[in-house]
């Protein structure tokens, strides 16, 4: 695998616009090539070499290119915005946009993401060893197709709105969660180790959530139906499933009203 | 102005009977004229290449209030499409419900010259003029809608036709408009009482009056005052497996009358996109194709026209003022779904839809629109649209003139549905193999259209006296083209002139034009009951004054055209 490390020489007055950085648009190409992708600031077309130290080429795919990004990331957005194969790395903390319509590969995040982590996601991995920001995994704004596969993994603690519209794939957050949680969720499955506040599942037609610390206010919509004993995330206990939400439509399989799935440890 | 010289194309033009003969066309001051006229013409080397009169879009939803919301509950519309300002262009973006500035530009770059707005809410009308005005190079005109208004259906029921035509002069004016739209008659009313009309002989609640009643009377006072084009109707049912009987019955109000007007208009009845119309079944499960029943009916009655609205198979933005048949859809698709009252007149909804290749009714719902084309006997009377965007956005027109020129690229569609089959077997699109050539084009998009509109004055043709409205295409109609280089050339134009000024040259937008708005001023005779009826329902009902109501002066339209008609007697 060949790495192309970006070191942050300049800081952007306003926020840069990075979705030319994916292993896709860097594979195939040599440092000097790299660095004159473009990057926009405002209104401005900029390049990559106004902000950033260009080393080492692109791999002859996406697949064995990597990205790390070293030096102050907190500008910049839509860092492997769509891209298919490959990996990036940031060494610190990062704005918003991150892996926005990722298909695959992994981006390993070592510090905080800001809003719209894994928008529209559609398959690959995300490790953020910092917190995440609003709106992680969700839909794109208006969007009804939410993340649909892949894998986000957060060590710290996230913001509201998470799993906005999610149809599928999966959601951990080892801490603790703002509110809205699956709002509109149809399908995937969203894992919160911490706390959870209020507003969780409202309006969730399938798909599963599970709550491993405490939860504030449940959602009127949902109904108890039964204790269960399983294991998630390599977890094992004890769990109160309730089903809902009921005042949301919700399919039928083989005659039986499927339901999204809250499970709360007892 | 420049004169223009536009040499050795083959020009196809259905109303000098030239299909495809070599000839030059030549414009001054704004105008088609004989090629002796010109002195000294800047000269465009046509030869190898298709040449035709501008484009005219006879049904589209391209400006106000519901082109608007589904802008703005559709922010993922515009998601990867967005180009920045260029020379001479300002920023664009939107795939179904594009911005103002890319529909005038996307017009253009399809050979088009002219478009109509097919459902104006008339108490929203000066949002419909404003967005108008900022459509570039197009010509415009709006549609008012009459179908489910509280004046018109009182007055239908009293029978009173004078009273109904002194009203339809009277919105013309206030709104600018340019023609009498009728969508869902009555049923669009019956919604505000959670209802719908879905047959021609349901009574509207309250106004007791039926679909049929309506449609008729509507007609009657079209003819009445001679307006340029006839009543433009968007029928009762329309999306329901087995509706083909209601379009029928609604096809039949035309029968026994005769367009009055001076406009050159033979047909009083248009019936806008018949696709969504022309469904046999009881329902999604045994839906299938009664395109050739409709277009049987309509090839037999002289005095119909219709378009089509081609399903193209994308994902797109449903609008209507059919507000029942929005919320219908909405519980289909569990989309979001925008939902409007629009006070004494009409209603609207807007619902995102995805015509999934994969799914059987969109692939029949894609033969239906083909097979009504095919089956045409008279393009001058039977034209191409999406209903843009409900059935696909217009964007598509030379994705379907590939399907049309080409049965092989129909094949091909047929192969890459997911149920091929059953679509096969629900439709009879498999068993068509006629390709229309370009004659019969121009009648469809151009010729027909600007008949119908009584616009055959101005568009449409290439005769010498109309508009210098010109579209010539890198498309050398002698040579062999697989069914992608059918698209590709119709998708961008070579050159372009819109009233004697060149719009497009060699492919790249160089001009906004100086577009007009067109709209119908007729003269009735006084008429003081429809006038104190008018007061009083400002003062009662509406949220506006009448002060407030009217589209004047430049800031709306600030190149009006109008078409004057005398209907005093
Ligand atoms: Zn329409």
């Amino acid at each position: 695998m060949s790495t192309v490390t970006l070191v942050a020489k300049a800081k952007p007055q306003l926020f840069l616009e990075m979705e030319s950085v994916t292993p896709d648009a860097f594979a195939g190409k040599k440092a000097s090539d790299i660095a004159e992708l473009p990057v926009y600031e405002g209104n401005t077309t900029l390049r990559l070499a106004d902000f950033f130290e260009v080393r080492g080429d692109g791999g002859t795919t996406a697949a064995d290119t990597k990205i790390v990004i070293k030096g102050d990331a907190t500008r910049l957005k839509y860092v492997g915005m769509r891209m298919t194969a490959g990996e990036i790395e940031v060494e610190g903390s990062i704005d918003q946009y991150v892996g926005a319509w990722m298909e695959g590969g992994r981006i390993h995040v070592h510090g905080n993401t800001d809003a719209f982590t894994g928008v529209g996601m559609k398959g690959g991995e995300i490790l953020i060893d910092g917190n995440a920001g609003n709106y992680l995994g969700a839909a794109y704004r208006g969007d009804w197709r939410g993340m649909q596969g892949g894998r986000i993994h957060v060590k710290g603690n996230a913001g509201s709105d998470i799993g906005y519209y999610m149809n599928g794939g999966t959601i951990v957050v080892e801490g603790d969660v703002d509110v809205h949680v699956g709002s509109h969720m149809d399908g995937g499955r969203i894992v919160i180790k911490g706390n959870a506040k209020s507003k969780v599942g409202g309006q969730m037609v399938t798909g599963e959530i599970f709550i491993l610390g405490t939860l504030e206010v449940m959602m009127p919509g949902f109904i108890y139906r039964k204790d269960v004993d399983i294991e998630v995330e390599g977890v094992n206990g004890k769990f109160a499933l309730f089903e809902g939400d009921t005042a949301e439509r919700h399919p039928k399989k083989k005659g039986q009203t499927v339901y999204g799935r809250l499970y709360l440890k007892v | 102005m420049t004169e223009y010289l536009i040499k050795n194309g083959f020009v196809f033009d259905p109303v000098l009977k030239l299909k495809g003969e070599k000839a030059d066309v030549a414009i001054r001051d704004g105008k088609i004229v004989e090629t002796t006229e010109v002195k000294k013409p800047k000269v465009i080397d046509a030869s190898g290449m298709t040449v035709m009169a501008g484009g005219v879009e006879i049904h589209a939803h391209i400006a106000g209030p519901k082109v608007n919301s589904g802008r703005i509950f559709r922010p993922e519309d515009k998601l990867f499409n967005t180009v920045p300002v260029k020379k001479n262009m300002r920023a664009q973006g939107g795939f179904s419900i594009p911005t103002t500035y890319k529909t005038g530009y996307a017009y253009a770059q399809l050979g088009y010259t002219t478009a109509m707005e097919a459902a104006m809410p008339p108490l929203f009308a000066r949002h419909v003029h404003e967005e108008m005005r900022d459509t570039p190079i197009l010509d415009e005109g709006a549609y008012p809608v009459f179908g489910n208004n509280w004046f018109v259906l009182e007055y239908i029921k009293n029978r009173e036709v004078e009273n109904t035509a002194a009203y339809i002069a009277w919105l013309l004016r206030a709104t600018k408009g340019y023609a009498v739209k009728s969508v869902n008659p009555g049923g669009t009313e019956a919604w505000g009482w959670g209802l719908n009309c879905l047959q021609v002989n349901d009574p509207v609640p309250y106004f007791d009056v039926t679909p049929d009643e309506i449609t008729r009377g509507l007609i009657e006072a079209n003819e009445y005052l001679g307006l340029p084009h006839s009543l433009h109707i968007h029928g009762n049912n329309l999306g329901n497996p087995g509706n083909y009987t209601t379009t029928l019955d609604t096809l039949k109000a035309a029968s026994g009358q005769k367009a009055k007007n001076k406009f050159g208009r033979e047909t009083i009845l248009h019936h806008t996109h018949v696709q969504f119309h022309s469904y046999g079944g009881d329902k999604w499960a045994n839906f299938e194709s009664k395109a050739r029943e409709i277009i049987d009916y309509i090839n037999k009655h002289k005095n119909i026209t219709a378009d089509v609205g081609f399903v193209t198979l994308d994902e797109t933005t449903t609008m209507t003022a059919d507000g029942p048949f929005e919320y219908h859809l909405s519980q289909l698709n569990h989309l979001k779904w925008v939902n409007a009252d629009v006070e004494l007149e009409t209603a609207a909804g807007v619902v995102p839809y995805v015509y999934s290749p994969d799914i059987f009714v969109c692939g029949v719902q894609w033969a239906i629109g083909l097979e009504i084309a095919l089956l045409a006997k008279d393009p001058m009377r039977v034209f191409i649209s999406t209903d843009h965007p409900n059935a696909g956005p217009f964007t598509r027109y030379p994705r379907i003139l590939k399907w049309l020129m080409s049965a092989k690229a129909r094949e091909e569609q047929i192969k890459a549905f997911k149920q091929s089959d059953k679509v096969v077997n629900s439709s009879e699109i498999a068993g068509i193999d006629r390709e229309l050539d370009l004659y019969e084009v121009a009648a469809m998009t151009r010729a027909g259209p600007a008949k119908c509109l009584g616009l055959s004055h101005l568009y449409g043709s290439l005769k010498p006296g109309v508009d210098g409205d010109v579209a010539v295409y890198d498309f050398n109609p002698e040579k062999e083209h697989t069914p992608d280089q059918i698209e590709k050339a119709f998708s961008s134009v070579k050159y372009l002139f819109k009233r004697g000024e060149k719009i497009i040259d060699n492919h790249e937008i160089v001009s906004h034009g100086n577009k007009r708005t067109l709209w119908v001023d007729v003269k009735v005779n006084e008429n003081l009951q429809v006038m104190r009826d008018i007061q009083e329902k400002f003062m009662k009902y509406y949220t506006v004054t009448l002060g407030n109501y009217e589209v004047h002066g430049r800031h709306f339209i600030p190149n009006p055209f109008a078409l004057e008609v005398d209907a005093t007697r």
